[in-house]
Protein backbone atom coordinates (compact mmCIF):
# COMPACT_ATOMS: atom_id res chain seq x y z
CA UNK A 1 0.00 0.00 0.00
CA UNK A 2 2.75 2.38 1.07
CA UNK A 3 4.74 1.49 -2.03
CA UNK A 4 1.78 2.15 -4.24
CA UNK A 5 1.39 5.66 -2.81
CA UNK A 6 5.10 6.24 -3.21
CA UNK A 7 5.00 5.12 -6.78
CA UNK A 8 2.13 7.46 -7.49
CA UNK A 9 4.00 10.33 -5.91
CA UNK A 10 7.07 9.37 -7.91
CA UNK A 11 5.18 9.37 -11.19
CA UNK A 12 3.52 12.67 -10.26
CA UNK A 13 6.96 14.18 -9.71
CA UNK A 14 8.09 12.95 -13.12
CA UNK A 15 4.99 14.37 -14.69
CA UNK A 16 5.78 17.75 -13.13
CA UNK A 17 9.28 17.43 -14.64
CA UNK A 18 10.92 17.45 -11.21
CA UNK A 19 14.34 15.76 -11.34
CA UNK A 20 14.89 12.64 -9.26
CA UNK A 21 17.98 12.96 -7.07
CA UNK A 22 20.13 10.16 -5.52
CA UNK A 23 18.53 10.33 -2.06
CA UNK A 24 14.95 10.45 -3.34
CA UNK A 25 12.79 7.36 -3.20
CA UNK A 26 12.57 5.57 -6.55
CA UNK A 27 11.11 2.26 -7.73
CA UNK A 28 13.68 -0.55 -7.85
CA UNK A 29 13.03 -1.09 -11.53
CA UNK A 30 13.69 2.59 -12.27
CA UNK A 31 16.98 2.33 -10.39
CA UNK A 32 17.93 -0.86 -12.22
CA UNK A 33 17.04 0.57 -15.61
CA UNK A 34 19.19 3.62 -14.95
CA UNK A 35 22.14 1.59 -13.69
CA UNK A 36 21.92 -0.56 -16.80
CA UNK A 37 21.63 2.38 -19.17
CA UNK A 38 24.25 4.63 -17.57
CA UNK A 39 26.78 1.85 -17.16
CA UNK A 40 26.23 0.69 -20.74
CA UNK A 41 26.85 4.23 -21.83
CA UNK A 42 30.04 4.40 -19.74
CA UNK A 43 31.23 1.05 -21.11
CA UNK A 44 30.60 2.31 -24.64
CA UNK A 45 32.89 5.27 -24.02
CA UNK A 46 35.61 2.97 -22.71
CA UNK A 47 35.37 0.37 -25.48
CA UNK A 48 35.02 3.21 -27.97
CA UNK A 49 38.55 4.30 -27.11
CA UNK A 50 39.89 1.17 -28.82
CA UNK A 51 38.79 1.63 -32.45
CA UNK A 52 39.79 5.30 -32.36
CA UNK A 53 42.95 4.72 -30.37
CA UNK A 54 43.85 2.35 -33.19
CA UNK A 55 44.62 5.40 -35.36
CA UNK A 56 46.33 7.76 -32.92
CA UNK A 57 49.75 6.35 -33.75
CA UNK A 58 49.04 6.63 -37.50
CA UNK A 59 47.21 9.96 -37.72
CA UNK A 60 48.31 11.67 -40.93
CA UNK A 61 49.67 14.88 -39.40
CA UNK A 62 50.45 16.39 -36.03
CA UNK A 63 47.31 18.50 -35.88
CA UNK A 64 45.11 15.44 -36.46
CA UNK A 65 47.15 13.39 -34.03
CA UNK A 66 46.67 15.99 -31.29
CA UNK A 67 42.95 16.33 -32.05
CA UNK A 68 42.42 12.57 -31.96
CA UNK A 69 44.33 12.25 -28.69
CA UNK A 70 42.15 14.98 -27.22
CA UNK A 71 39.01 13.27 -28.48
CA UNK A 72 39.88 9.90 -27.02
CA UNK A 73 40.82 11.61 -23.78
CA UNK A 74 37.37 13.24 -23.73
CA UNK A 75 35.83 9.82 -24.13
CA UNK A 76 37.76 8.40 -21.18
CA UNK A 77 36.53 11.43 -19.25
CA UNK A 78 32.94 10.72 -20.25
CA UNK A 79 33.37 7.16 -19.07
CA UNK A 80 34.65 8.42 -15.75
CA UNK A 81 31.80 10.77 -15.00
CA UNK A 82 29.16 8.39 -16.26
CA UNK A 83 30.51 5.74 -13.88
CA UNK A 84 30.30 8.38 -11.15
CA UNK A 85 26.69 9.12 -12.10
CA UNK A 86 25.94 5.37 -11.91
CA UNK A 87 27.61 5.19 -8.48
CA UNK A 88 25.06 7.69 -7.13
CA UNK A 89 22.54 4.87 -7.58
CA UNK A 90 24.37 2.68 -5.07
CA UNK A 91 26.65 0.54 -7.25
CA UNK A 92 30.44 0.38 -7.32
CA UNK A 93 32.40 1.21 -10.43
CA UNK A 94 34.56 -1.86 -10.03
CA UNK A 95 31.46 -4.10 -10.14
CA UNK A 96 30.26 -2.38 -13.27
CA UNK A 97 33.68 -2.72 -14.86
CA UNK A 98 33.69 -6.39 -14.04
CA UNK A 99 30.36 -6.82 -15.80
CA UNK A 100 31.94 -5.31 -18.87
CA UNK A 101 34.96 -7.58 -18.63
CA UNK A 102 33.01 -10.81 -18.13
CA UNK A 103 30.73 -9.95 -21.03
CA UNK A 104 27.49 -9.69 -19.04
CA UNK A 105 27.15 -5.95 -19.62
CA UNK A 106 26.47 -4.53 -23.04
CA UNK A 107 28.07 -1.58 -24.76
CA UNK A 108 27.28 0.14 -28.03
CA UNK A 109 27.59 -2.45 -30.80
CA UNK A 110 29.04 0.09 -33.18
CA UNK A 111 32.44 -0.34 -31.52
CA UNK A 112 32.51 -3.95 -32.61
CA UNK A 113 33.23 -2.75 -36.12
CA UNK A 114 36.88 -2.25 -37.11
CA UNK A 115 38.56 1.02 -38.08
CA UNK A 116 40.48 -0.09 -41.13
CA UNK A 117 41.52 3.23 -42.67
CA UNK A 118 42.08 6.80 -41.50
CA UNK A 119 38.76 7.76 -43.09
CA UNK A 120 37.03 5.63 -40.46
CA UNK A 121 38.12 8.16 -37.85
CA UNK A 122 36.24 10.80 -39.81
CA UNK A 123 33.24 8.52 -40.29
CA UNK A 124 33.09 7.70 -36.59
CA UNK A 125 33.09 11.37 -35.67
CA UNK A 126 30.58 12.35 -38.31
CA UNK A 127 28.18 9.39 -38.23
CA UNK A 128 28.70 7.59 -34.93
CA UNK A 129 29.06 10.69 -32.79
CA UNK A 130 26.36 12.32 -34.88
CA UNK A 131 23.96 9.47 -34.11
CA UNK A 132 25.05 9.41 -30.48
CA UNK A 133 24.28 13.11 -30.09
CA UNK A 134 20.71 12.64 -31.31
CA UNK A 135 20.31 9.90 -28.73
CA UNK A 136 22.02 11.92 -26.06
CA UNK A 137 20.73 15.47 -26.37
CA UNK A 138 17.31 14.43 -25.03
CA UNK A 139 19.13 12.76 -22.13
CA UNK A 140 20.17 16.21 -20.90
CA UNK A 141 16.50 16.43 -19.84
CA UNK A 142 16.27 12.88 -18.56
CA UNK A 143 14.46 12.47 -15.25
CA UNK A 144 17.45 11.39 -13.15
CA UNK A 145 19.39 14.51 -12.09
CA UNK A 146 23.02 13.25 -12.00
CA UNK A 147 22.62 11.54 -15.38
CA UNK A 148 21.05 14.61 -16.95
CA UNK A 149 23.85 16.84 -15.66
CA UNK A 150 26.57 14.47 -16.82
CA UNK A 151 24.98 14.43 -20.26
CA UNK A 152 25.10 18.22 -20.61
CA UNK A 153 28.89 18.07 -20.58
CA UNK A 154 29.06 14.92 -22.69
CA UNK A 155 26.88 16.48 -25.38
CA UNK A 156 28.95 19.64 -25.63
CA UNK A 157 32.07 17.60 -26.28
CA UNK A 158 30.35 15.12 -28.60
CA UNK A 159 29.04 17.89 -30.77
CA UNK A 160 32.59 19.20 -31.14
CA UNK A 161 33.71 15.67 -32.07
CA UNK A 162 30.97 15.41 -34.67
CA UNK A 163 32.07 18.61 -36.41
CA UNK A 164 35.67 17.48 -36.25
CA UNK A 165 34.76 14.12 -37.82
CA UNK A 166 32.79 15.76 -40.60
CA UNK A 167 35.73 18.04 -41.26
CA UNK A 168 38.05 15.03 -41.61
CA UNK A 169 35.69 13.42 -44.12
CA UNK A 170 35.18 16.68 -45.98
CA UNK A 171 38.94 17.13 -46.32
CA UNK A 172 39.16 13.64 -47.82
CA UNK A 173 36.16 14.13 -50.08
CA UNK A 174 37.75 17.31 -51.43
CA UNK A 175 41.18 15.72 -51.73
CA UNK A 176 42.74 13.62 -54.46
CA UNK A 177 41.14 10.54 -56.05
CA UNK A 178 42.65 8.14 -53.51
CA UNK A 179 41.36 10.26 -50.64
CA UNK A 180 37.87 10.43 -52.16
CA UNK A 181 37.85 6.64 -52.33
CA UNK A 182 38.83 6.42 -48.68
CA UNK A 183 35.94 8.70 -47.74
CA UNK A 184 33.34 6.84 -49.82
CA UNK A 185 34.53 3.45 -48.58
CA UNK A 186 34.20 4.59 -44.98
CA UNK A 187 30.67 5.92 -45.57
CA UNK A 188 29.73 2.62 -47.24
CA UNK A 189 30.84 0.63 -44.25
CA UNK A 190 29.58 2.91 -41.42
CA UNK A 191 26.22 4.07 -42.76
CA UNK A 192 24.11 1.05 -41.85
CA UNK A 193 25.77 0.33 -38.51
CA UNK A 194 25.19 4.01 -37.65
CA UNK A 195 21.46 3.63 -38.39
CA UNK A 196 21.42 0.55 -36.17
CA UNK A 197 22.74 2.63 -33.28
CA UNK A 198 19.20 3.87 -32.61
CA UNK A 199 18.22 0.38 -31.59
CA UNK A 200 15.43 -1.93 -32.73
CA UNK A 201 12.36 -0.45 -34.39
CA UNK A 202 9.72 0.80 -31.97
CA UNK A 203 7.53 -2.29 -32.11
CA UNK A 204 10.51 -4.50 -31.18
CA UNK A 205 12.09 -2.38 -28.46
CA UNK A 206 11.57 -4.13 -25.15
CA UNK A 207 12.62 -1.34 -22.79
CA UNK A 208 11.21 1.64 -24.64
CA UNK A 209 7.66 2.06 -23.34
CA UNK A 210 8.55 1.97 -19.66
CA UNK A 211 11.57 4.23 -20.20
CA UNK A 212 9.37 6.76 -21.97
CA UNK A 213 6.87 6.71 -19.09
CA UNK A 214 9.69 7.27 -16.62
CA UNK A 215 10.98 10.09 -18.78
CA UNK A 216 14.39 8.46 -18.97
CA UNK A 217 13.86 8.26 -22.69
CA UNK A 218 12.21 11.12 -24.53
CA UNK A 219 11.90 10.08 -28.17
CA UNK A 220 11.36 6.71 -29.83
CA UNK A 221 14.13 4.83 -31.68
CA UNK A 222 12.46 5.20 -35.07
CA UNK A 223 11.80 8.91 -34.58
CA UNK A 224 15.47 9.54 -33.80
CA UNK A 225 16.67 7.32 -36.67
CA UNK A 226 14.55 9.28 -39.14
CA UNK A 227 15.88 12.53 -37.72
CA UNK A 228 19.44 11.25 -38.24
CA UNK A 229 18.80 10.27 -41.85
CA UNK A 230 17.15 13.63 -42.58
CA UNK A 231 20.09 15.54 -41.16
CA UNK A 232 22.90 13.40 -42.54
CA UNK A 233 21.92 12.77 -46.16
CA UNK A 234 22.29 16.46 -47.13
CA UNK A 235 25.68 16.52 -45.39
CA UNK A 236 26.84 13.60 -47.51
CA UNK A 237 25.50 15.19 -50.69
CA UNK A 238 27.17 18.49 -49.87
CA UNK A 239 30.61 16.88 -49.96
CA UNK A 240 29.84 14.70 -52.96
CA UNK A 241 29.55 11.32 -51.27
CA UNK A 242 26.74 8.89 -51.97
CA UNK A 243 24.80 7.18 -49.24
CA UNK A 244 24.86 3.40 -49.82
CA UNK A 245 21.09 2.89 -49.96
CA UNK A 246 19.36 2.43 -53.32
CA UNK A 247 15.96 3.01 -51.71
CA UNK A 248 16.90 6.35 -50.31
CA UNK A 249 14.76 9.20 -51.65
CA UNK A 250 13.09 12.36 -50.44
CA UNK A 251 9.39 11.91 -49.70
CA UNK A 252 7.64 15.24 -50.18
CA UNK A 253 4.44 14.07 -48.59
CA UNK A 254 6.07 12.91 -45.35
CA UNK A 255 8.65 15.68 -45.37
CA UNK A 256 11.28 13.05 -44.67
CA UNK A 257 13.67 10.77 -46.52
CA UNK A 258 12.44 7.25 -47.14
CA UNK A 259 15.18 4.72 -46.64
CA UNK A 260 15.69 1.01 -47.24
CA UNK A 261 15.25 -1.83 -44.76
CA UNK A 262 17.83 -2.32 -42.04
CA UNK A 263 19.56 -5.68 -41.80
CA UNK A 264 18.28 -6.65 -38.36
CA UNK A 265 19.92 -10.03 -38.60
CA UNK A 266 23.28 -8.32 -38.61
CA UNK A 267 22.19 -6.05 -35.75
CA UNK A 268 21.16 -8.96 -33.49
CA UNK A 269 24.23 -10.95 -34.42
CA UNK A 270 26.59 -8.16 -33.43
CA UNK A 271 24.68 -7.75 -30.16
CA UNK A 272 24.98 -11.47 -29.53
CA UNK A 273 28.74 -11.24 -29.86
CA UNK A 274 29.23 -12.16 -33.50
CA UNK A 275 30.43 -8.77 -34.73
CA UNK A 276 33.82 -8.49 -36.39
CA UNK A 277 35.55 -7.27 -33.21
CA UNK A 278 33.41 -8.35 -30.22
CA UNK A 279 35.87 -10.95 -29.01
CA UNK A 280 38.87 -8.81 -29.71
CA UNK A 281 37.50 -5.78 -27.83
CA UNK A 282 36.69 -7.80 -24.74
CA UNK A 283 39.98 -9.63 -24.87
CA UNK A 284 41.84 -6.35 -25.11
CA UNK A 285 39.95 -4.86 -22.16
CA UNK A 286 40.55 -8.00 -20.11
CA UNK A 287 44.24 -8.10 -21.00
CA UNK A 288 44.73 -4.46 -19.93
CA UNK A 289 42.83 -5.03 -16.72
CA UNK A 290 44.88 -8.10 -15.89
CA UNK A 291 48.17 -6.47 -16.84
CA UNK A 292 47.31 -3.52 -14.60
CA UNK A 293 46.42 -5.57 -11.51
CA UNK A 294 49.84 -5.21 -9.86
CA UNK A 295 49.73 -1.44 -10.45
CA UNK A 296 46.33 -1.08 -8.78
CA UNK A 297 47.46 -3.29 -5.89
CA UNK A 298 50.59 -1.18 -5.45
CA UNK A 299 48.57 2.04 -5.46
CA UNK A 300 46.20 0.77 -2.81
CA UNK A 301 49.01 -0.75 -0.69
CA UNK A 302 50.82 2.57 -0.79
CA UNK A 303 47.67 4.49 0.12
CA UNK A 304 47.17 2.18 3.12
CA UNK A 305 50.76 2.64 4.24
CA UNK A 306 50.49 6.36 3.93
CA UNK A 307 47.26 6.44 5.92
CA UNK A 308 48.69 4.32 8.72
CA UNK A 309 51.88 6.42 8.85
CA UNK A 310 49.69 9.48 9.25
CA UNK A 311 47.81 7.80 12.08
CA UNK A 312 51.07 6.96 13.84
CA UNK A 313 52.28 10.51 13.41
CA UNK A 314 49.04 11.87 14.83
CA UNK B 1 78.74 24.83 -37.67
CA UNK B 2 76.96 28.16 -37.82
CA UNK B 3 74.76 29.40 -35.04
CA UNK B 4 71.75 28.98 -37.28
CA UNK B 5 72.61 25.34 -37.92
CA UNK B 6 73.12 24.77 -34.22
CA UNK B 7 69.77 26.37 -33.41
CA UNK B 8 68.06 24.16 -35.98
CA UNK B 9 69.62 21.06 -34.39
CA UNK B 10 68.77 22.30 -30.92
CA UNK B 11 65.09 22.76 -31.83
CA UNK B 12 64.99 19.36 -33.52
CA UNK B 13 66.24 17.76 -30.31
CA UNK B 14 63.54 19.50 -28.28
CA UNK B 15 60.86 18.66 -30.82
CA UNK B 16 61.89 15.08 -31.42
CA UNK B 17 61.99 14.27 -27.71
CA UNK B 18 58.40 15.45 -27.43
CA UNK B 19 57.29 13.72 -30.60
CA UNK B 20 58.76 10.32 -29.88
CA UNK B 21 57.83 10.21 -26.19
CA UNK B 22 54.36 11.57 -26.95
CA UNK B 23 53.95 8.87 -29.58
CA UNK B 24 55.06 6.16 -27.18
CA UNK B 25 52.63 7.35 -24.52
CA UNK B 26 49.81 7.47 -27.04
CA UNK B 27 50.35 3.75 -27.62
CA UNK B 28 48.89 3.27 -24.12
CA UNK B 29 45.59 4.85 -25.08
CA UNK B 30 42.79 2.55 -23.95
CA UNK B 31 45.18 0.06 -22.35
CA UNK B 32 46.06 1.76 -19.06
CA UNK B 33 45.93 -0.07 -15.71
CA UNK B 34 43.10 2.17 -14.53
CA UNK B 35 40.86 4.66 -16.31
CA UNK B 36 42.36 7.67 -14.50
CA UNK B 37 45.78 6.69 -15.84
CA UNK B 38 44.46 6.33 -19.36
CA UNK B 39 43.37 9.92 -19.05
CA UNK B 40 46.64 11.06 -17.48
CA UNK B 41 48.89 9.35 -20.04
CA UNK B 42 46.81 10.63 -22.94
CA UNK B 43 46.95 14.09 -21.47
CA UNK B 44 50.73 13.97 -21.14
CA UNK B 45 51.05 12.62 -24.68
CA UNK B 46 48.93 15.51 -25.88
CA UNK B 47 51.12 18.06 -24.09
CA UNK B 48 54.26 16.52 -25.55
CA UNK B 49 52.87 16.53 -29.07
CA UNK B 50 51.88 20.17 -28.58
CA UNK B 51 55.39 21.05 -27.41
CA UNK B 52 56.87 19.14 -30.32
CA UNK B 53 54.75 21.11 -32.78
CA UNK B 54 56.03 24.43 -31.45
CA UNK B 55 59.63 23.26 -31.48
CA UNK B 56 59.49 21.65 -34.94
CA UNK B 57 57.68 24.61 -36.49
CA UNK B 58 60.38 26.89 -35.17
CA UNK B 59 63.07 24.46 -36.37
CA UNK B 60 61.56 24.71 -39.85
CA UNK B 61 61.61 28.50 -39.71
CA UNK B 62 65.21 28.57 -38.50
CA UNK B 63 66.29 26.16 -41.21
CA UNK B 64 64.70 28.37 -43.87
CA UNK B 65 63.98 25.57 -46.34
CA UNK B 66 60.24 25.81 -46.09
CA UNK B 67 59.83 22.57 -44.13
CA UNK B 68 56.73 22.47 -41.94
CA UNK B 69 56.27 20.69 -38.60
CA UNK B 70 54.71 17.82 -40.54
CA UNK B 71 57.52 17.63 -43.09
CA UNK B 72 59.94 17.30 -40.22
CA UNK B 73 57.88 14.79 -38.27
CA UNK B 74 56.74 12.61 -41.15
CA UNK B 75 59.34 12.84 -43.86
CA UNK B 76 62.62 12.26 -42.08
CA UNK B 77 64.20 8.85 -41.68
CA UNK B 78 65.70 7.38 -38.50
CA UNK B 79 69.19 8.86 -38.92
CA UNK B 80 67.72 12.35 -39.10
CA UNK B 81 65.93 12.11 -35.75
CA UNK B 82 67.58 13.84 -32.79
CA UNK B 83 65.70 12.51 -29.76
CA UNK B 84 67.59 10.92 -26.89
CA UNK B 85 67.57 7.12 -26.81
CA UNK B 86 65.63 7.06 -23.54
CA UNK B 87 62.39 8.32 -25.06
CA UNK B 88 62.28 5.79 -27.88
CA UNK B 89 62.52 2.80 -25.54
CA UNK B 90 59.40 0.63 -25.83
CA UNK B 91 56.61 1.04 -23.28
CA UNK B 92 57.11 -2.35 -21.61
CA UNK B 93 54.89 -2.68 -18.55
CA UNK B 94 53.45 0.25 -16.68
CA UNK B 95 56.48 0.46 -14.40
CA UNK B 96 58.82 0.66 -17.39
CA UNK B 97 56.73 3.47 -18.87
CA UNK B 98 56.58 5.40 -15.60
CA UNK B 99 60.31 5.01 -14.98
CA UNK B 100 61.16 6.21 -18.50
CA UNK B 101 58.83 9.14 -17.97
CA UNK B 102 60.19 9.97 -14.53
CA UNK B 103 63.82 9.97 -15.66
CA UNK B 104 62.96 12.14 -18.64
CA UNK B 105 60.56 14.51 -16.84
CA UNK B 106 63.18 15.41 -14.25
CA UNK B 107 65.56 16.33 -17.08
CA UNK B 108 62.91 18.09 -19.12
CA UNK B 109 61.77 20.12 -16.13
CA UNK B 110 65.25 21.37 -15.26
CA UNK B 111 65.92 22.14 -18.91
CA UNK B 112 62.73 24.05 -19.60
CA UNK B 113 62.91 25.99 -16.36
CA UNK B 114 66.08 27.57 -17.72
CA UNK B 115 64.95 27.81 -21.33
CA UNK B 116 62.42 30.37 -20.10
CA UNK B 117 65.36 32.76 -19.78
CA UNK B 118 66.80 32.06 -23.23
CA UNK B 119 67.97 34.98 -25.36
CA UNK B 120 65.76 33.66 -28.17
CA UNK B 121 62.20 34.95 -27.77
CA UNK B 122 60.66 32.00 -29.63
CA UNK B 123 62.32 29.58 -27.25
CA UNK B 124 61.13 31.69 -24.31
CA UNK B 125 57.51 31.58 -25.48
CA UNK B 126 57.74 27.85 -26.10
CA UNK B 127 59.39 27.15 -22.73
CA UNK B 128 56.92 29.26 -20.77
CA UNK B 129 54.04 27.25 -22.12
CA UNK B 130 55.85 23.93 -21.79
CA UNK B 131 57.07 24.38 -18.22
CA UNK B 132 53.52 24.50 -16.85
CA UNK B 133 52.79 21.16 -18.49
CA UNK B 134 56.12 19.56 -17.59
CA UNK B 135 55.66 20.56 -13.95
CA UNK B 136 52.53 18.41 -13.91
CA UNK B 137 54.25 15.57 -15.80
CA UNK B 138 57.11 15.48 -13.30
CA UNK B 139 54.72 15.46 -10.37
CA UNK B 140 52.66 12.68 -11.91
CA UNK B 141 55.62 10.40 -12.69
CA UNK B 142 57.32 11.10 -9.33
CA UNK B 143 54.15 10.19 -7.46
CA UNK B 144 53.87 6.95 -9.38
CA UNK B 145 57.53 6.09 -8.81
CA UNK B 146 56.87 6.44 -5.08
CA UNK B 147 53.64 4.46 -5.23
CA UNK B 148 55.19 1.62 -7.18
CA UNK B 149 58.49 1.66 -5.30
CA UNK B 150 56.87 1.76 -1.87
CA UNK B 151 53.73 -0.19 -2.82
CA UNK B 152 53.91 -3.99 -2.78
CA UNK B 153 56.97 -6.23 -2.94
CA UNK B 154 56.03 -7.12 -6.52
CA UNK B 155 55.72 -3.50 -7.62
CA UNK B 156 58.95 -2.59 -5.84
CA UNK B 157 60.87 -5.36 -7.61
CA UNK B 158 59.34 -4.58 -10.96
CA UNK B 159 60.07 -0.88 -10.89
CA UNK B 160 63.58 -1.45 -9.49
CA UNK B 161 64.24 -3.61 -12.51
CA UNK B 162 62.83 -0.93 -14.82
CA UNK B 163 65.19 1.56 -13.22
CA UNK B 164 68.17 -0.76 -13.59
CA UNK B 165 67.29 -1.39 -17.25
CA UNK B 166 66.81 2.25 -18.20
CA UNK B 167 69.62 3.81 -16.23
CA UNK B 168 72.14 3.38 -19.03
CA UNK B 169 70.08 5.76 -21.18
CA UNK B 170 70.21 8.65 -18.71
CA UNK B 171 73.77 9.80 -19.40
CA UNK B 172 73.05 10.91 -22.93
CA UNK B 173 70.64 13.63 -21.80
CA UNK B 174 73.54 15.53 -20.20
CA UNK B 175 76.18 15.00 -22.87
CA UNK B 176 77.20 18.34 -24.24
CA UNK B 177 78.44 18.60 -27.79
CA UNK B 178 79.18 21.38 -30.24
CA UNK B 179 75.49 22.19 -30.69
CA UNK B 180 74.93 22.55 -26.96
CA UNK B 181 78.08 24.60 -26.53
CA UNK B 182 77.23 27.01 -29.35
CA UNK B 183 73.75 27.47 -27.90
CA UNK B 184 75.07 28.07 -24.38
CA UNK B 185 77.57 30.59 -25.72
CA UNK B 186 74.80 32.42 -27.57
CA UNK B 187 72.67 32.52 -24.44
CA UNK B 188 69.99 30.50 -26.26
CA UNK B 189 70.51 27.07 -24.70
CA UNK B 190 71.11 25.68 -21.25
CA UNK B 191 74.30 24.45 -19.61
CA UNK B 192 73.66 20.72 -19.20
CA UNK B 193 76.01 20.51 -16.20
CA UNK B 194 73.56 22.63 -14.24
CA UNK B 195 70.64 20.56 -15.52
CA UNK B 196 72.48 17.43 -14.37
CA UNK B 197 72.98 18.77 -10.84
CA UNK B 198 69.29 19.54 -10.50
CA UNK B 199 68.38 16.19 -12.02
CA UNK B 200 70.63 14.36 -9.54
CA UNK B 201 68.95 16.13 -6.64
CA UNK B 202 65.37 15.61 -7.73
CA UNK B 203 65.82 12.05 -8.91
CA UNK B 204 67.74 11.13 -5.74
CA UNK B 205 65.05 12.57 -3.49
CA UNK B 206 62.21 10.72 -5.22
CA UNK B 207 64.07 7.42 -5.43
CA UNK B 208 64.85 7.60 -1.70
CA UNK B 209 61.20 8.20 -0.87
CA UNK B 210 60.26 5.38 -3.24
CA UNK B 211 62.66 3.07 -1.30
CA UNK B 212 64.41 2.33 -4.60
CA UNK B 213 68.14 1.91 -5.06
CA UNK B 214 69.73 4.34 -7.46
CA UNK B 215 71.84 2.32 -9.92
CA UNK B 216 75.55 3.00 -10.20
CA UNK B 217 76.56 5.12 -13.17
CA UNK B 218 78.09 2.52 -15.48
CA UNK B 219 78.58 2.64 -19.23
CA UNK B 220 76.05 5.01 -20.76
CA UNK B 221 74.46 4.46 -24.15
CA UNK B 222 74.44 7.42 -26.45
CA UNK B 223 73.89 8.44 -30.05
CA UNK B 224 70.27 9.59 -30.30
CA UNK B 225 71.11 13.29 -30.21
CA UNK B 226 73.32 12.76 -33.25
CA UNK B 227 71.00 10.42 -35.15
CA UNK B 228 72.21 6.97 -34.11
CA UNK B 229 69.22 5.11 -32.74
CA UNK B 230 67.98 1.72 -31.57
CA UNK B 231 66.28 -0.72 -33.93
CA UNK B 232 62.97 0.19 -32.33
CA UNK B 233 62.75 3.71 -33.72
CA UNK B 234 62.39 2.53 -37.32
CA UNK B 235 59.23 0.61 -36.48
CA UNK B 236 57.82 3.55 -34.61
CA UNK B 237 58.41 5.77 -37.65
CA UNK B 238 57.02 3.16 -40.04
CA UNK B 239 53.77 3.29 -38.12
CA UNK B 240 53.71 7.02 -37.48
CA UNK B 241 54.63 8.02 -41.04
CA UNK B 242 52.46 5.48 -42.85
CA UNK B 243 49.86 7.91 -44.18
CA UNK B 244 52.33 10.52 -45.38
CA UNK B 245 54.38 7.85 -47.11
CA UNK B 246 51.41 6.03 -48.64
CA UNK B 247 49.70 9.19 -49.92
CA UNK B 248 52.54 11.60 -50.70
CA UNK B 249 51.64 15.25 -50.95
CA UNK B 250 48.01 14.88 -49.86
CA UNK B 251 46.35 17.37 -47.53
CA UNK B 252 44.72 15.98 -44.40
Amino acid sequence: MENLTREKEFQAKLDREVKIEPKDWMPDAYRKTLIRQISQHAHSEIVGMLPEGNWITRAPNLRRKAALLAKVQDEAGHGLYLYSAAETLGVDRIDLEEQLLDGTAKYSSIFNYPTQTWADIGAIGWLVDGAAILNQVPLCRTSYGPYARAMVRVCKEESFHQRQGYEIIMTLAQGNEAQKKLAQDALNRWWWPALMMFGPSDDNSKHSAQSMAWKIKRFSNDYLRQDFVDRTVPQAEYIGLSVPDKDLKWNDERGHYDFGPINWEEFYNVIKGNGPCNRQRLKTRNASFKAGAWVREAASAYADKKASRKEVAA
Amino acid sequence: MTQQEALFEYCLRLGDNGLILGHRLSEWCGHGPILEEDIALTNIALDLIGQCRMALSYAGTVEGKNRSEDDLAYLRDVYEFRNVLLVEQPNGHYGDTITRQFLFDAFNFALHQRLQFSSDEHIVAYARKAIKEITYHARHSSEWMIRLGDGTEESHNKVQESLNDLWMYTGEMFESDEVDQLMVDAGVGVDLKIVKQQWDDSVGTVLAEATLTQPEDGWMQSGGKKGTHSEKLGFLLAEMQFMQRAYPGATW
